[in-house]
């Protein structure tokens, strides 16, 4: 190896700067198809926040589907709100609540889910997922876009008037 | 004037020459038989041997793609109007119905022929001599095959295709890594909506068709490269007799295209595609089946945590893919099954996977009850992992076994495996098919 060798020869020299360059074009391209091809969804959009009704309508120990908001609210019988998203945690499908077996039921797959969302017969293989809720002026209001993943129901997921 | 018409002829369309020679030169100036050697070998020519698989795929693609267009005259990719531009094809729409027919059924029965044509090139060792690059590419559009009619399912929004890509997009969103993220883009927000039908539709009438037409002529291309479809070893090689490629083998093209035209258009006239109720985002289908050629891997989510019952098809996939390398004997190229005793390998392993699988399915579905047995550990392991690892440990056991007690060669013994675990794929399909019902519930079909 020459001295010469480690200066960059004017052909090289053009030869790396037209890669570089294009490679550079690629990644610009690139990153512009994948902003373009970009989901445009809205922080909290999913429904915004739903106004259920006032606390004494729902019965302790009931469960009352809202569709339109995609999702079923729980009085559970000491008096703690719960609300579950409608979709089956399994694949996606839409849940029912079968008040004479006293559970939610998935169509697609045959997963059932307690009245407290917890999986009763698999192949769902976690909890229904939960929507956020606050309880104002005796009314209660459910987050639909604030949704949280739980592996089981546990106490302190039940919110109180 | 004369001779430069008689050229033209000559270079799109063809003319049959008398002569061997002339023939031969047909083949090399013609724009679509150039895609063919001028002369192939005769033992390629036998229909016992391809069954015309890869050729009749090729027609049904063709037909794709011609009704395929005009539909998109027709169809408006709109959650308000999707529905009803499909019920205006159905009755109003002069061969609305009928174009309709055509592609979805050319559609279900593409994904059978591709398929076939897999086992048939395993069985023949096709991914021999040089072939792996090509048997990697026909897998891939295999998927390719998958990703059109998953998506062209979507299209009509009625509520079969709003509930198969439901399930199969949250399917998505188990694949490791990469998963959400894909599954998040399809579906543009949290539910299946116009974003996903929209998706869907770019992707099913511009992304898909660009990738299938360059991939598929690399496919044939390749197999020119490759030095003609796979034949057995003649121990010498000037003796294989070798034909004109006008008219051997493009007669043949021609029967092989003639006679799926004709299936295909009876069939279409005769049987309507489906077309269920209007998508109704808040009431699945009892029970929700996902599309036909899915209801394997649905039938394996029934019993496995979805990313085990994720796993278990990707790794077989992976493995199909290495096949060039896990199988590497060469010698045996050309030959069903390898040989005899490769021919009894198959037939064993496909005897064990009908026999089996219905076994497997039973016992899990009424006796056996893992999550029941140790409620405390995760579904991941009692679902996924203890599956997972019985599946595989299965696989393991029926290889050991015709290796040691069946006395077979590696090669032999992987055709034995692959018979075993093509055929409980093809079980369990058939089980999801015919054997679920209400609540995904095992009934009697009869």
């Amino acid at each position: 190896m020459t001295t010469q060798d480690n200066n960059l020869s004017r052909r090289d020299f053009l030869k790396l700067g037209i890669g570089a360059l294009s490679a550079l074009a690629v990644l610009e391209m690139s990153g512009v198809s994948l902003f373009f091809m970009q989901p445009r969804t809205l922080e909290g959009e999913f429904g915004g926040i739903v106004n259920a009704g006032p606390v004494d309508s729902f019965p302790a120990g009931s469960v009352v589907a809202f569709p339109d908001g995609r999702f079923f609210l729980i009085h559970a019988p000491d008096g703690g709100f719960l609300v579950v998203y409608s979709r089956c945690t399994h694949l996606g499908c839409t849940i029912s609540w079968e008040a004479d077996k006293n559970h939610f039921f998935c169509p697609c797959h045959a997963s059932s889910f307690s009245a407290t969302g917890d999986v009763q017969n698999p192949p769902a293989p976690r909890a229904l997922d939960l929507f956020a809720i606050t309880i104002t002026d005796g009314q209660v209001l459910v987050d639909t876009g604030r949704i949280t993943q739980r592996d089981r129901f546990t106490t302190d997921q039940l919110t109180y008037a | 004037m004369t001779e430069s018409k008689l050229k033209l002829k000559e270079k799109i369309f063809y003319t049959t020459p008398s002569d061997d020679r002339s023939r031969m030169r047909t083949v090399a100036n013609n724009l679509i038989l150039h895609i063919h050697p001028t002369k192939v070998a005769k033992p390629a020519l036998s229909f016992s041997y391809t069954w015309g698989l890869g050729g009749i795929s090729s027609v049904l693609v063709l037909f794709l793609i011609l009704t395929g267009v005009l539909l998109m005259f027709r169809y408006d990719a709109s959650v308000e109007n999707a529905y009803t531009s499909i019920q205006y094809l159905e009755t109003q729409v002069a061969f609305g119905a009928l174009i309709r027919n055509i592609h979805h059924w050319s559609a279900n029965l593409l994904v059978v022929t591709s398929f076939l044509h897999l086992i048939r090139v395993f069985l023949t060792g096709g991914y021999k001599k040089g072939r792996a690059l090509n048997w990697a590419l026909g897998l891939f559009l295999l998927t390719l095959v998958l990703a059109f009619n998953f998506t062209g399912y979507l299209l009509p929004w009625d509520q079969l295709a709003y509930w198969a890509v439901t399930v199969g997009t949250s399917l998505l969103s188990y694949v490791p890594l990469v998963g959400t993220a894909v599954s998040n883009f399809l579906l543009g927000g949290p539910e299946v909506g116009q974003t996903t039908l929209r998706n869907f539709y770019a992707i099913h009438v511009a992304v898909l068709p660009a990738i299938m037409v360059l991939a598929m002529s690399y496919h044939f291309w390749r197999v020119r490269k490759d030095g003609g479809i796979s034949q057995p070893e003649s121990g010498d090689r000037e003796r294989v007799e070798k034909v004109t490629t006008i008219p051997h083998l493009v007669q043949i093209e021609l029967a092989a295209t003639a006679v799926p035209t004709l299936v295909i258009l009876v069939w279409a006239i005769f049987v309507p595609a489906p077309l269920e109720a209007l998508a109704n985002p808040s009431h699945p289908p009892n029970p929700a089946k996902a599309a036909w050629y899915f209801l394997g891997l649905q039938e394996l989510l029934l019993h496995m945590h979805p990313l085990a019952a994720m796993l278990l098809p990707l790794t077989l996939f992976g493995g199909i893919a290495f096949l060039p390398k896990l199988d590497p004997q060469e010698d045996n190229i050309g030959i069903y099954f390898r040989s005899n005793k490769g021919r009894f390998a198959a037939l064993l392993g496909a005897l064990l996977g009908t026999i089996l699988v219905p076994l497997a399915v039973l016992l899990d579905e009424y006796w056996l009850d893992l999550p029941r047995l140790f409620p405390t550990w995760s579904t991941l392991i009692t679902t996924g992992l203890i599956p997972l690892l019985a599946t595989l440990a299965m696989f393991g056991l029926i290889y050991g076994y015709f290796r040691g007690a069946g006395r077979l060669n590696h090669s032999e013994a992987i055709v034995g495996l692959f018979s075993f675990i093509m055929t409980s794929f093809v079980t369990l399909t058939l089980i999801g098919i015919f054997f679920r019902g209400a609540n995904m519930a095992l009934v009697l079909p009869f």
